[in-house]
């Protein structure tokens, strides 16, 4: 698919006439990211080591917090290492560890259709690479002139001048799923009963508890 | 910069991501490749905002709210897959079939039903009652940790 992301990334730039053979700094250093990003991404679905996709999942998202701050959106790539780099990826590393995964290399990570989800994959892969590449051919973005669109402080004055109020839903939101995340924890407590399992589930709901904590 | 640049690879990330939710089996890979398709759309979300300069910049705006519905998002199926893994012993969403029976039972006989409904709260015949045990030894040792 790395091949796929080659030919696609010089369609698209064959496609550009202004910009072709001459890129942009910019234009390069996100291509580069991006081819990255891409094998990360392609790697932390495909390795047969759970572990090592959790990992890899770091590099894809990390990667694409630079593509963030390529596009001049300050802000959200911040927000993107603090909040998927760092709460995501331990979250998931947390229960990838609590489930009991295998540390090496686990023969059953993939299960049995998978052709079909690689036929799928490719298939909607083929079409929407054709379709946007046709649809944006000649579609610019001007990052050089005008104001800077995505500082912390134009960020901050839309979000609390025009977002306020789907703002603090989301809040309520995120309290009702970390109420959630508790209760579900804790269910099971009450049905077993026994002490030890008290401790166990007062571990996790902790757990959830700090990551929510660090959400929000 | 060119707009196809950033579509065409949250383009591919989200396929990617496709991909993975399609294939893998444990069910915490599958909530890492809804990761990744999250992040493909937060990837337009942010080209497209900053190419069309919106004055309300509703692209950053809903990025930042995707992020936070990923987190709760994850917070909860996790929370959900830890309870399934208490409960099963396992957390292979191929053996999560309960809801899955309607052609063994148009076919076989009430005898398949029966063995199934002992199957069933087993999980994974083999090595699950000794699954289980060792697994919660195993999270009060990193609760007390």
């Amino acid at each position: 698919m790395s091949a796929t992301a080659n030919l696609a990334a010089s369609a698209a730039a064959v496609s550009g006439t202004p910009g072709f053979l001459s890129p942009t700094g910019v234009e390069i250093l996100f291509l580069l990211v991006g081819l990255l990003t891409l094998g990360a991404a392609i790697t932390a679905v495909t390795t047969r080591q759970l572990v090592h996709a959790a990992l890899w999942l770091v590099v894809a998202l990390g990667g694409i917090a630079v593509e963030y701050l390529l596009l001049s959106a300050e802000f959200i790539a911040w927000v993107q290492v603090l909040i998927y780099v760092g709460a995501v990826v331990v979250l998931l590393l947390f229960g990838l560890m609590l489930t009991r995964a295998p540390i090496g290399r686990s023969p059953d990570a993939d299960s049995g259709n998978r052709p079909v989800a690689l036929a799928v994959a490719v298939t909607a892969a083929a079409v929407l690479v054709t379709v946007v590449v046709d649809a944006f051919r000649t579609t610019w973005i001007d990052l050089e002139d005008g104001a800077p669109q995505g500082t912390t402080d134009v960020t901050g004055r839309i979000l609390f001048q025009h977002w306020v109020l789907p703002f603090e839903a989301l809040s309520v939101l995120l309290l009702a799923a970390l109420v959630g995340a508790i209760v579900l924890s804790r269910r099971e407590n009450g049905r077993n009963g026994t002490g030890g399992d008290g401790d166990g589930d007062g571990g996790t709901g902790s757990g959830t508890r700090a990551a929510g904590g660090g959400e929000r | 910069m060119h707009l196809a640049y950033p579509a065409v690879l949250a383009v591919l990330l989200f396929c990617t991501g496709l991909y993975g939710v399609l294939a893998r089996r444990n069910a915490i890979l599958v909530l890492m490749s809804v990761e990744l398709m999250l992040n493909a759309v937060n990837l337009n979300l942010v080209a497209f905002d900053v190419w069309l300069r919106d004055t309300l910049h509703a692209g950053q705006a809903l990025t930042l709210f995707t992020i936070t519905i990923a987190a709760a998002e994850i917070g909860i199926g996790l929370a959900i897959v830890l309870l399934v893994h208490r409960n099963r012993g396992t957390s292979h969403i191929d053996r999560l079939r309960d809801l899955a029976e309607t052609d063994r039972t148009a076919t076989d006989s009430d005898e398949a039903t029966v063995a199934d409904a002992t199957d069933n709260p087993v999980g994974s015949p083999a090595g699950d009652p000794a699954g289980r045990p060792t697994d919660t030894r195993l999270t009060r040792g990193e609760a007390t940790a």
